[in-house]
């Protein structure tokens, strides 16, 4: 529901990301890592970036995402698995005194920005 | 990255940032000014009209004076909820979201500003009523000490596993209207076990604001917690 804030913020982020060098680059694709558990539709989340990405660096970007699923470990007996159903106790001693590992992430992993090869920065690294 | 097609190329930039890092720190400040002033600050999170207003308001009649208290109370829009917290007395700052562009949840900005609506040294606890919504409340970390989830007899008995992120966060749960049971077929002994599935060991409080029965083992909890963050300021 608050996908137009989390577009907001990766443009945000996005574009204080792009190095010096390359301003009036343009952004075509955004790599993010986002947990199962972090309340984030990505048609929506995409609908929004679409929205308020214009007249920005990132306009017309992909929004690639890594959906990353819930893993657990013990604190008792320090087993390790994927949460696949709504049960947070442990599979192998029945402890509930779980770690949630990974599945709440919403990171932007980085960005790849378009090089045009332009007599200017032809010759450069 | 490899170039492509024709004089084209693109070039990776590693960022591997969290989105809400921004909320995050604010969140952090927040809880340190908090701390300074050994306020302790609780955040009520619920469905829209689970009872966090009338809850709080019967909570606020028992336990004020004693404890000093203040409430920041988030609504889309409205001052309704803010208008009946003041009857208690207690100093009432109500945030309207639709300012922020009608949030569905308080972001720590948001509670940062209303703060200073507060003389954080004339309390020991302010409660956030948050906006209605189990979802992206679970999200934003405002600054708070602990979290509490209200669910009404009226939701569905599959509230827990339907939203386990809202249950896995809070340290304890409100089961309020138990006053509607005896006209319900809620089956409340399975609603108790997907709390517990979600979240082993999370206190539960059954309860009904409307009558009162209950309102005691919250409150003394309540009061447990505020005891200890009072007890760390003094040391
Ligand atoms: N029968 C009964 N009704 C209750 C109880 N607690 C609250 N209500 C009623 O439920 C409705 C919603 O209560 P509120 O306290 O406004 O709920 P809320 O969670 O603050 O609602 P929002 O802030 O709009 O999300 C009101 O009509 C209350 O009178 C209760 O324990 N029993
Ligand atoms: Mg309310
Ligand atoms: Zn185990």
């Amino acid at each position: 529901m608050h996908e137009m804030g989390i577009a907001l913020q990766i443009i945000d982020i996005a574009t204080a990301s792009i190095p010096p060098d390359m301003r009036s680059a343009r952004v075509e694709r955004v790599n993010l890592k986002i947990g199962k558990l972090a309340a984030v539709v990505a048609d929506s989340l995409r609908f929004c970036f679409d929205i308020v990405s214009k007249d920005t660096p990132l306009a017309g970007a992909e929004l690639a995402i890594e959906e990353t699923p819930v893993v657990a470990r013990c604190k008792d007996c320090d087993a390790r698995w994927t949460i696949v159903e709504p049960v947070f106790t442990c599979t192998a001693c029945q402890s509930g005194a779980l770690e949630i590992l990974s599945g709440r992430e919403l990171d932007i992993v980085s960005i790849e920005i378009a090089q045009e090869e332009s007599h200017e920065t032809g010759g450069g690294q | 990255m490899k170039p492509v097609e024709g004089n084209k190329s693109t070039r990776e930039v590693k960022v591997v940032t969290r989105v809400l890092a921004v909320n995050e720190r604010m969140a952090e400040q927040n809880r340190r000014r908090f701390a300074e002033k050994g306020v302790f600050v609780i955040n009520v999170m619920s469905s829209p009209g689970s009872g966090k207003t009338t809850t709080l308001q019967k909570t606020l009649e028992r336990i004020m004076p004693g404890i000093r208290a203040a409430v920041i109370v988030g609504d889309v829009s409205t001052t309704h909820d803010a208008d009946r917290l003041a009857v208690t007395g207690a100093p009432v700052v109500q945030v309207n979201t639709d300012a922020f562009g009608g949030d569905c949840h308080l972001a720590a900005h948001v509670i940062e500003k209303a703060a200073d609506a507060i003389d954080l040294d004339a309390i020991d606890l302010l409660i956030i009523e948050n906006v209605g919504n189990l979802v992206c409340p679970a999200e934003f970390d405002i600054g708070e000490d602990a979290r509490v989830v209200v669910l009404s007899v009226t939701e569905g008995e599959d509230k827990p596993v339907k939203y386990p992120t809202m249950f896995r966060l809070c340290d304890a749960a409100l089961l309020n209207k138990i006053d509607l049971l005896p006209h319900l077929d809620y089956d409340k002994a399975q609603a108790v076990g997907y709390i517990q599935q979600v979240h082993p060991g999370m206190p539960i409080f059954e309860i009904s604001a409307r009558s009162g029965e209950g309102l005691e083992a919250w409150i003394n909890w309540l009061r447990e917690k505020i005891r200890v963050k009072l007890a760390a300021r003094s040391k």
